[in-house]
């Protein structure tokens, strides 16, 4: 495939590993923070970590959607389901992740009457794939109140305000927006304001390995104050594996020559203004929040979005009067430790037992996207020194693979 | 009046209704002028609620499959000969020949006549040129909404020779893993028609029934242990079920995996990996080491397996994980499939 195959080729990243090795020095260790999902999935898939020197080590930040989530959130879209009778569109993931009393989207679904619909409340469930699929179902069924389960960072967000705007141009009475729009920056800085980080220093961080998808419309502009305040070099980095062994050197060399600057290794999609009409919709449509709960972090300040005024109709908040409550994660779980990057998903005593894919307790677990499922996925044998020795020796001599 | 006469079924333009499965009248002239006509055989004939059938000697092998797939036809194929291709396949990877099929079909009310013909036309031509005839079968209508147009189940008996022993649990350390062909384009046929996804060769699907093709792999006298077709879940699941029920570890080379360029193009897209893709026409096989080139050979001589490959080996492992060198330089687990990728496949 054009313009794919030339990002995984394995001659180029041997040659970036061999240029790591050089560049690292021996008598230090490196810690670099991926801030997104899509980096922890890619280093996982490829096997990124493979092609490392042991002395750089990645650790996974809060930078999936589903993750950063809260209980809470998911516990509102069930109410508006079970309480108010709605048609609630979801994308695929958030279905799975675990809400109070037992339920999700998916078993809340499950448990409604025939067709998805709930005998008491009427409410039903959709898994869609596009937001567009969201309004078409609005149109379709001008009877019902259909809700958009909106979630993501800056990358998402321009879409759902141009799903308002056009529902608002085609005056849809029965569409509205559950608006879980969050901010990567207020993420970042939390994470470099955390007392491990900055009191304890429990937790190295030598620098970012920056969005790729979510710079591309916020630009690299924002990343300039962490950069600078803080001392840690960003480079933002494309989601394909090469892209990332070539953020690791370059943020190696930043690290080596006591340089703290937002590089962009992503400038084939990334400038530093970002996409300034996508900027020009999401602040027509949307306005801060003062504050809003992440999953793991906590409550941040002006860290996401809601609708504005204008746009009220179409904010199912405030259409349904529905509030957010908080409540508290399992005990057991440590997703909030694992999205701060303080924990590793295997330090977790319930990783890999109690809570695995099929059974997600926490919501690490529940995207390919989530740290715990990238590594229950795709690198749990790591976890299990002797066998991955001795499945490397049986492994197949490539040559003879045709 | 004239005698006998009985209006035949309109074909063109009628649809089923809650008659044809209520065992009366217009239920037999639906089995007689439109199933007994497409996929009439002698056993069929028979007329009996069962079909009596001669037995050659050897073990009897037995499988069943529901098919439920969305749409009903897609590029390559269509429900129906699915339903004789996957259920054949079943009983073909157990080292079987497989000799009879029976067919039972829910029907939505108002499913088109049409459309009927057409799927029960698909299953006379696969089961035809496969020679394994359906020998009964059984219809029963549902009301409108309470299905989703035809559900077709198929179940196949065949026999398997005393001393042959293909089965999931025989899979041995130092074992080959050799797959037939390239993967992943029964569901991104489906995928691709659901997402309306243009490509300038439409991606079709591979089903097609695989028993000459393993018998061509039986006659090549190689130590074959275990066969199976790679179907939901694909080719992942599948070799995470073996190393499972052989209770060994697997490493697979990414670069060795056959894949079209279409299918991958595909799947990057819609964000699914080719390796959890459904097949309808591919097989995995684990052969023993020695026997892995010849056993090779003599599938690529068969058109269904031109495109056979060497793709990976088995290894003593008591976490029987399935991992795989990555093209990139890496490695990685190749896990079970989490969820459900894509409902309604087959």
């Amino acid at each position: 495939m054009k313009f794919i195959d030339e990002f995984r080729d394995g001659d180029l990243a041997r040659g970036l590993a061999v240029a790591i090795g050089h560049a690292a020095r021996d008598d230090r260790s490196y810690s670099f923070m991926e801030f997104c999902g899509g980096h922890t999935h890619a280093i996982a898939r490829y096997g990124v970590s493979d092609l490392l020197p042991r002395s750089v080590r990645l650790i996974h930040g809060p930078g999936c959607p589903v993750c950063v989530l809260p209980i809470g959130r998911i516990d509102m879209a069930i109410r508006l389901v079970l309480d108010a009778g709605v048609t609630l569109c979801s994308y695929g993931d958030p279905m799975r992740v675990p809400a109070s009393g037992g339920l999700s989207l998916i078993k809340a679904k499950a448990r409604l009457g025939r067709d998805g619909g709930s005998p008491a409340s009427g409410g039903q469930i959709r898994m869609i794939y596009s937001p567009a699929d969201a309004l078409a179902v609005a149109q379709r069924h001008p009877d019902r109140q259909v809700v958009f389960f909106a979630i993501g960072f800056e990358t998402t967000t321009p879409p759902t305000a141009v799903l308002i705007k056009q529902a608002q141009a085609l005056g849809l009475r029965n569409f509205s927006v559950l608006c879980c729009h969050v901010l990567t920056p207020s993420a970042i800085a939390s994470i470099l304001e955390s007392p491990e980080v900055r009191r304890w220093g429990t937790l190295p961080l030598d620098g970012f390995i920056g969005p790729a998808h979510v710079s591309t419309i916020i630009g690299t502009r924002p990343y300039e104050f962490f950069a600078e305040e803080y001392r840690k070099p960003v480079v933002i980095a494309g989601f394909e594996p090469l892209d990332v062994m070539q953020a690791i050197l370059m943020l190696i060399k930043q690290v080596n020559t006591g340089r703290a600057v937002v590089e962009n290794e992503f400038s084939r999609a990334v400038t530093r203004d970002g996409n300034r009409k996508a900027q020009q919709l999401v602040s027509e449509v949307f306005e801060l929040r003062r504050s809003f709960a992440w999953r793991g972090l906590g409550e941040l300040p002006y860290s996401a979005l809601r609708m504005r005024r204008e746009f009220a109709a179409f904010d199912a908040e405030r259409r349904f009067a529905t509030d957010y409550q908080a409540v508290d994660d399992h005990p057991a779980c440590e997703c909030g430790a694992v999205l701060r990057g303080v924990k590793r998903p295997q330090d977790c005593r319930i990783f890999g037992n109690v809570c695995t894919p099929e059974n997600p307790v926490g919501s690490c677990m529940v995207s390919s996207e989530g740290a715990c499922a990238a590594h229950y996925s795709f690198g749990r044998f790591t976890d299990v020194v002797a066998v991955t020795e001795r499945a490397a020796a049986a492994a197949i001599d490539p040559a003879v693979v045709s | 009046m004239r005698k006998g006469y009985v209006r035949p079924l309109d074909l063109r333009h009628g649809v089923v209704d809650l008659t044809h499965g209520s065992g009366g009248r217009a239920m037999a002239q639906l089995i007689e002028e439109l199933f007994a006509r497409r996929l009439g055989n002698a056993y069929l004939g028979q007329g009996n609620d069962g079909a009596v059938l001669p037995m050659p000697p050897g073990r009897l092998v037995m499988s069943t499959d529901g098919h439920v797939v969305s749409p009903l036809f897609f590029p390559g194929g269509d429900i129906g000969c699915l339903s004789i291709n996957g259920t054949i396949n079943d009983v073909a990877v157990l080292g079987a020949t497989p000799l009879y099929l029976a067919a039972g079909f829910i029907l939505e009310e108002g499913f088109p006549l049409a459309d009927l013909a057409r799927l029960v036309d698909s299953m006379a031509r696969a089961a035809g040129e496969a020679g394994v005839p359906v020998v009964t079968g059984d219809t029963k209508v549902v009301q409108k909404g309470a299905g989703d147009g035809v559900y077709i189940t198929t179940t196949g008996v065949g026999v398997v020779a005393d001393g042959e022993e293909f089965s999931g649990d025989r899979a041995l350390p130092g074992d080959q893993i050799i797959l037939s062909g390239s993967i992943g384009e029964h569901g991104m046929a489906i995928m691709a028609q659901r997402e309306g996804l243009g490509f300038a060769a439409p991606i079709v699907s591979d089903t097609a029934a695989l028993h000459r093709l393993i018998a061509a792999m039986r006659a090549s006298g190689a130590a074959i242990r275990t066969l199976r077709d790679p179907t939901r879940g694909g080719v992942a699941t599948t070799l995470n079920e073996i190393a499972r029920q052989s209770a060994v570890g697997m490493m697979l080379q990414e670069a060795a995996l056959p894949v079209q360029p279409e299918v991958a193009a595909a799947c990057e897209f819609l964000g699914l990996d080719p390796l959890y893709v459904a097949n309808e026409g591919k097989l995995l096989a684990i052969v023993a080491a020695e026997d892995a080139e010849r056993l090779l050979t003599a599938m690529r001589a068969h058109p269904l397996g031109q495109r056979a490959a060497l793709i990976g080996s088995v290894h003593g492992d008591e976490h029987h994980f399935v991992q795989m060198s990555t093209a990139f330089g890496g490695r990685r687990i190749v896990d079970w499939l989490t969820g459900e990728q894509l409902p309604r496949i087959c």
